[in-house]
């Protein structure tokens, strides 16, 4: 800048609430609860050193292992029809013929207004076995002769928290990819269909190629978020032998209900590792995926 | 480019059949909770009932719903201001002033968005609670000042639609940085202040698991949570679960139909610049 007065000090000035605002309600919880990790407390007395117990604890924790297996059973259940399905919509939407397409886009990204524990009351009432009205509705189409305890068996009630995510989300993810294919300039199609492209070509030769950012951005934000589900499978329930319990649930019921705070700071630190690991992954296969 | 009638038609079909996926539990939840609870129990429900009173009157003999409605208003309110305030002065920091570091600070406010949000919750329940914050709505004000997507946002928007020659002129007219922060810069960044309160907002309406730690009074309690409590509170009770769903969507609804054009918008921009 060329200003005759030096004012570059005013920036650290402006910068500060971020600076000073994350240190307080992020980085030292975060340190703090590193430190909590290594004590015993319970919340009531206060805490005292153990070391890496917890740790070592967490290392042999079958529950914590399950809800690993769970939360990426959930995940990728959720994901890989939800990406389908907003591309496909995506494409669809983004042709010129296409009328009312405000309309469309408006009603499949409504639901991710909704906040997911709304959404996770509603369907668990829709979907409980005697009352509910999924299964209402498949024994009078004849589909079903009995009904289905959706939410107390192991594959239905991880399925059906994958179901409630993917329909609160694939909207979110239709809009991103909307805005993607409108970044690409017209120039390039129009080109392409005089040299004589198909539309399926177009598709898979310039539309998909293009959008490999966008698609990366997603993943590795989905992966974030995925791996964090909470709300909604809270509150449509543990399932059956804790089959559709994700790590965060384990993390609250341990740290919040059972007051075994000092381990949940440790199953913190575990989950955190894990997600690391899994956005690492994420981001190198999707770099590899030329 | 004309498409063929076969494709169309299937392109539209299939629109239509995603969209009424999307709005049919919304179309069940509206008329199951006008229904008595023993016809929820014994029939599949798709024309209104007449028992939305005595639903609605049961749920607020227990769970004041209005409160927390009232609750999580004004603790959003705060908070959205809060935190589209302190982003639009950060991301105005690090566009328009240089000084040491810049680039490296800026690196680590993206980084805190790649940091799980419940990686710190235990120690910041303890420290909240060192600071004497528990049951009080401190803890959820404080926690819109980690606003990282909001300075990205603000920082992109000021880099190409705030002119330095401003900031200058404000400088020779003798405005003191602050003053010339207020007076000239924030109405030039009012739209994408706009576009960023939206996704503030509705981030903190929805907020649950916070709340849910550090509030322990009933009468505080947001929405939310309330949601939560009034399913373990009323298992059988479909009738006025069901009423509390409506009451927790409806205000969402409205919200939309007056904002869609430019909540979609909003999204689409911060999609393309993340």
């Amino acid at each position: 800048m060329k200003s005759k007065v030096n004012k570059s000090a005013y920036g650290y000035l402006f910068i500060s609430p971020f600076f000073i605002g994350y240190a307080v309600i992020g980085l030292v919880p975060i340190l703090y609860t590193f430190y909590l990790s290594l004590t015993k407390w319970d919340g009531f007395t206060d805490p005292v050193y153990v070391g890496l117990s917890n740790y070592q604890r967490l290392l042999h924790d079958s529950f914590f292992f399950q809800t690993i297996g769970n939360t990426l059973i959930i995940w990728i259940f959720s994901i890989v029809p939800q990406l389908i399905l907003a591309l496909l919509l995506a494409l669809i939407l983004n042709e010129k013929f296409i009328r009312g397409k405000h309309f469309f886009r408006a009603v499949f990204y409504f639901p991710n207004l909704i906040s997911a524990v709304t959404l996770g009351v509603l369907f668990s009432l829709i979907f409980d076995w005697q009352t509910g009205a999924v299964n209402k509705m498949l024994m009078n189409i004849g589909l079903l002769h009995d009904p289905i305890n959706w939410l107390k068996d192991p594959w239905w009630s991880r399925a059906i928290a994958a179901a409630v995510t993917c329909w609160q989300y694939f909207g979110f993810n239709l809009i991103v990819f909307i805005a993607g294919m409108q970044s690409i300039p017209a120039e390039v199609f129009e080109a392409a269909e005089v040299d004589g492209a198909t539309k399926r070509q177009m598709v898979f030769k310039i539309t998909l190629p293009l959008l490999r950012q966008v698609f990366m951005f997603t993943f590795i934000t989905s992966v974030i978020g995925g791996l964090q589900l909470f709300d909604g499978p809270l509150m449509l329930g543990d399932g059956p032998g804790n089959t559709a319990r994700t790590m965060i649930m384990y993390l609250y019921e341990t740290a919040f209900k059972a007051f075994d705070y000092s381990y949940g700071a440790a199953t913190a630190y575990g989950i955190f590792i894990i997600i690391m690991v899994f956005t690492a992954i994420t981001a190198r296969a999707s770099r590899l995926k030329e | 480019m004309r498409a063929n009638p076969v494709t169309g038609t299937i392109s539209y079909l299939f629109l239509i059949a995603v969209a009424v996926v999307c709005l049919l539990p919304f179309y069940s939840m509206i008329i199951t909770a006008t229904h008595s609870n023993t016809d929820i129990a014994q029939k599949l429900l798709l024309i209104p009932g007449d028992q939305l009173s005595q639903n609605y009157h049961r749920l607020i003999g227990s769970v004041n719903i209005w409160r927390g409605l009232l609750n999580t208003a004004f603790v959003t309110v705060v908070s959205t201001i809060l935190n589209v305030y302190t982003a639009t002065m950060v991301g105005y920091g690090f566009s328009k002033f240089n000084f040491r570091f810049k680039e490296t600070l800026f690196l680590a406010v993206l980084a805190t968005m790649m940091i799980p949000g419940q990686l710190g919750i235990i120690g910041f329940y303890k420290l909240m609670d060192t600071l004497h914050m528990l049951d009080t709505y401190w803890p959820l004000i404080l926690g819109s000042l980690s606003n990282a997507f909001g300075v990205f946002m603000i920082r992109q928007f000021a880099d190409s639609s705030v002119p330095t020659e401003i900031i200058e002129s404000g400088r020779i007219d003798g405005y003191g940085e602050l003053q010339l922060f207020h007076r000239l810069i924030l109405p030039l960044l009012v739209p994408v202040m706009a576009t960023y309160a939206i996704f503030a907002f509705i981030g903190k309406w929805n907020d649950f698991l916070t709340p849910m730690i550090v509030l322990f009074d009933n009468n505080k309690q947001t929405l939310p949570v309330m949601i939560a409590s009034v399913k373990s509170q009323f298992t059988s009770d479909f009738g006025a679960q069901y009423v509390g769903i409506v009451i927790s969507v409806v205000p969402i609804v409205v919200f939309f139909s007056l904002m869609s054009k430019r909540i979609i918008s909003g999204v689409s921009a911060g999609a393309v610049k993340g």
